[in-house]
C-alpha cells in the first residue's frame, strides 16, 4: 500500500509536468495540424533561462516574490521565442506540403538545442533550489513541498486554460480555428492572431513545465528537451492529439503509469512500457482517449 | 434602379496557372436577390470565396458600398456587412448549435438577442437542437445552421453558396422560403445555385456563369424564358 500511495504522489507530480508540456503540442497541432518538435527544446531552454534569471537578475534570491518573478520572466521569454519561431519557421510554410513544415520543426528543434549548448555549455547544470526542501512523512509515504507546488500550480493552470477555451469568446475562436480555418475567417476571426496566441499560451505553459522539471529533477541538460518532449508528445497522442482536456488526461495517465512501472516493475523498463501503452491505446482507440467526439457529416 | 450596393468589375481569379474566373463583372442593388447559376466547375464557388477574400483575385475589383475588398484580409469582410454561408455548409461539427450561432456573432461587440430570436423563428429546428453538436444534425438542418450563423453578424448582404446541395427536396423548399423572408427583412442576397429553377423562382435577377465567364444575364423572367437556360439548366428540349 505504501508503494502504491508513494507512486501515486510521484505519478501525479510527473504527470502534471507531462500534461503542461503536452498542452503546447496539442494546441499547436489542433490549429495548425503541425507537430512543433521544437516545443520540447523550448521547455529545456526555459529551465536554463530560469537558471540565468536566478543568478544574473535576481541575485540568487529565493524569496516568494523572486520565485514568482523567475516563473513570469521565463514564461514571457518563451512566449517571445514561440512567436518568433512561428513567424520564421512555420508561417512561411503555411501553404507548403506537410512534410516541409515537419522538417522545419525538426530544424528548429536542433537550432534551439544547439543554442542552449552554445550559451550554457554541454555539461549538466544544477537548477537552483528555489523551493525549500520540506518533506512530510505520512507513515512511510513521503511528499515534498515541491511536489505539492507542482501539482497545485499545474492544476490551477490547466483549469484556467480549460475555462478560457470553453467559456470565453476568444476560446471559442480558438476552437473554431482548430476545426475549420476558412470557416473561422468567415466568422471574422483573425486566424493569424489566434495562431500567435496559441504559441504564446503553449510556450508559456511549456516554460512553466521546464522550470518544474528543473525544480524536481535538479539536473538540467541542453538535450533534455527530447526526452521530456517525447513523453509529453506521447501524452498528447494518448489523450487525443488536438484535444485540450485530452492532453491533460494523457499527461496524468502517462505520469501515473510511469511511476507505477518504476515502483512495481523497474524504472529501467519504464520507457519500454510507455511505448507498449502507447501502441495498445492506438490499437484500441486510434484517435486517442478523447479524440474526435463525433464524426462530421459531409 | 436603386443604388448599387455591390459591384464586381473584370474579376480574374486563377489557381496557379489555371484561370478559374476569366474577367466577370456583375452588380447587386440594395434589397435584391441576385443569383449566379452555372454547372459544376463554372466558377460559382470561386467567385463567392473571392468576394470573402478566402481566395485572392488576380486582377479586377470587388466593391461593397464603394469600398474595395480585394486588398483586405478575409476576417475583415464580415465586419463590413457581408456574411458568407459557404458551400458544403462548413458548420463547426464538434461545437453545439448554440456555440456555432454565437461564433456567427463574433464581430459583434455584444451578441444581439433579437437576431438570435429571429434566427430561431426562421429555423425553429435550431432552437430545438441548440444544445446538440452541429455534426449530429441532418444535412438540411446543418444548412439552416449555416444560414443562421451567417445572419448572426447582422449582414447587409448575405452570400449563399449552394444552399440546396445534397438536401432533401422538401427541406430545400422550406429553406428557400426562409431565404425569401430574409430578403424581405431587408438583407440583400447573392445566391449561388445549381438548382436553376428554384433559384430563378426566388431571385429578381440572375447571371449565368460558364467556364469562368458570364454567358448570360437578365431578370429571372428573361432567364427562365431563354432557350439557352432552358436547355442547359432546366432540362427542356425545344
Amino acid at each position: 500500500m505504501d508503494i502504491f500511495l508513494q507512486q501515486l504522489a510521484n505519478g501525479l507530480t510527473i504527470g502534471s509536468m507531462f500534461a503542461l508540456v503536452a498542452l503546447g503540442y496539442t494546441m499547436v497541432y489542433g490549429v495548425m495540424r503541425l507537430i512543433n518538435f521544437a516545443h520540447g527544446d523550448m521547455v529545456a531552454a526555459s529551465a536554463f533561462v530560469g537558471l540565468t534569471i536566478y543568478t544574473q537578475v535576481m541575485g540568487q534570491a529565493t524569496s516568494l516574490m523572486a520565485v514568482i518573478a523567475i516563473f513570469l520572466l521565463a514564461a514571457l521569454s518563451m512566449a517571445v521565442v514561440g512567436i518568433i519561431l512561428e513567424r520564421i519557421a512555420y508561417r512561411p510554410l503555411r501553404g507548403a506540403p506537410r512534410l516541409s513544415a515537419v522538417v522545419s520543426a525538426l530544424g528548429a528543434s536542433l537550432v534551439i538545442q544547439n543554442g542552449i549548448m552554445l550559451i550554457w555549455g554541454p555539461r549538466m547544470r544544477i537548477f537552483p533550489e528555489l523551493v525549500p526542501q520540506v518533506y512530510w512523512d505520512f507513515g512511510g509515504v513521503v511528499i515534498s513541498l515541491i511536489q505539492v507546488i507542482i501539482l497545485v500550480l499545474s492544476l490551477v493552470l490547466m483549469i484556467s486554460l480549460y475555462l478560457f477555451v470553453e467559456k470565453t469568446r476568444m476560446g471559442a475562436a480558438i476552437r473554431a480555428s482548430s476545426i475549420d480555418q476558412d470557416a473561422a475567417r468567415l466568422m471574422g476571426i483573425n486566424v493569424n492572431s489566434i495562431i500567435a496566441l496559441i504559441f504564446i499560451i503553449g510556450s508559456s505553459l511549456g516554460a512553466v513545465g521546464g522550470l518544474f522539471i528543473g525544480l524536481y529533477y535538479r539536473g538540467i541538460t541542453f538535450n533534455m528537451g527530447w526526452q521530456y518532449g517525447l513523453y509529453a508528445f506521447i501524452a498528447a497522442i494518448i489523450g487525443g492529439i488536438g484535444n485540450i482536456p485530452g492532453a491533460m488526461l494523457g499527461g496524468m495517465l502517462l505520469g501515473l503509469f510511469n511511476a507505477f512501472i518504476a515502483g512495481y516493475v523497474s524504472s529501467t523498463w519504464a520507457d519500454a512500457f510507455t511505448f507498449i501503452l502507447l501502441i495498445v491505446i492506438l490499437i484500441v482507440r486510434p484517435t486517442g482517449i478523447l479524440g474526435e467526439r463525433v464524426a462530421e457529416k459531409v | 434602379m436603386s443604388d448599387i450596393l455591390f459591384e464586381i468589375k473584370d474579376l480574374e481569379v486563377s489557381y496557379g496557372s489555371i484561370a478559374a474566373i476569366k474577367g466577370i463583372s456583375l452588380e447587386v442593388h440594395k434589397g435584391e436577390i441576385v443569383t449566379i447559376l452555372g454547372a459544376n466547375g463554372a466558377g460559382k464557388t470561386t467567385t463567392m470565396r473571392t468576394i470573402s477574400q478566402l481566395l485572392k483575385a488576380k486582377s479586377g475589383s470587388i466593391r461593397f458600398k464603394g469600398q474595395e475588398l480585394t486588398q483586405l484580409p478575409a476576417h475583415k469582410i464580415v465586419k463590413l456587412g457581408i456574411s458568407h454561408s459557404p458551400e458544403g455548409r462548413r458548420v463547426f461539427g464538434i461545437l453545439t448549435v448554440e456555440e456555432n450561432l454565437l461564433l456567427g456573432a463574433y464581430t459583434q461587440t455584444k451578441m444581439d438577442r433579437e437576431v438570435l430570436d429571429w434566427v430561431f423563428r426562421l429555423f425553429p429546428r435550431l432552437e430545438e437542437r441548440r444544445k446538440q453538436l452541429a455534426g449530429t444534425l441532418s444535412g438540411g438542418e446543418q444548412q439552416m445552421l449555416a444560414i443562421g450563423r451567417a445572419l448572426m453578424s447582422k449582414p447587409e448582404m448575405l452570400l449563399l453558396d449552394e444552399p440546396s446541395l445534397g438536401i432533401a427536396p422538401i427541406l430545400v423548399k422550406a429553406i428557400f422560403k426562409q431565404i425569401k423572408e430574409i430578403a424581405e427583412s431587408g438583407v440583400t442576397v447573392l445566391l449561388v445555385e445549381q438548382n436553376a429553377k428554384a433559384a430563378l423562382k426566388l431571385a429578381d435577377r440572375g447571371y449565368v456563369l460558364d467556364v469562368g465567364k458570364i454567358a448570360l444575364s437578365g431578370t429571372s423572367a428573361e432567364l427562365l424564358a431563354s432557350e439557352k437556360v432552358q436547355e442547359a439548366y432546366l432540362g427542356k428540349k425545344h
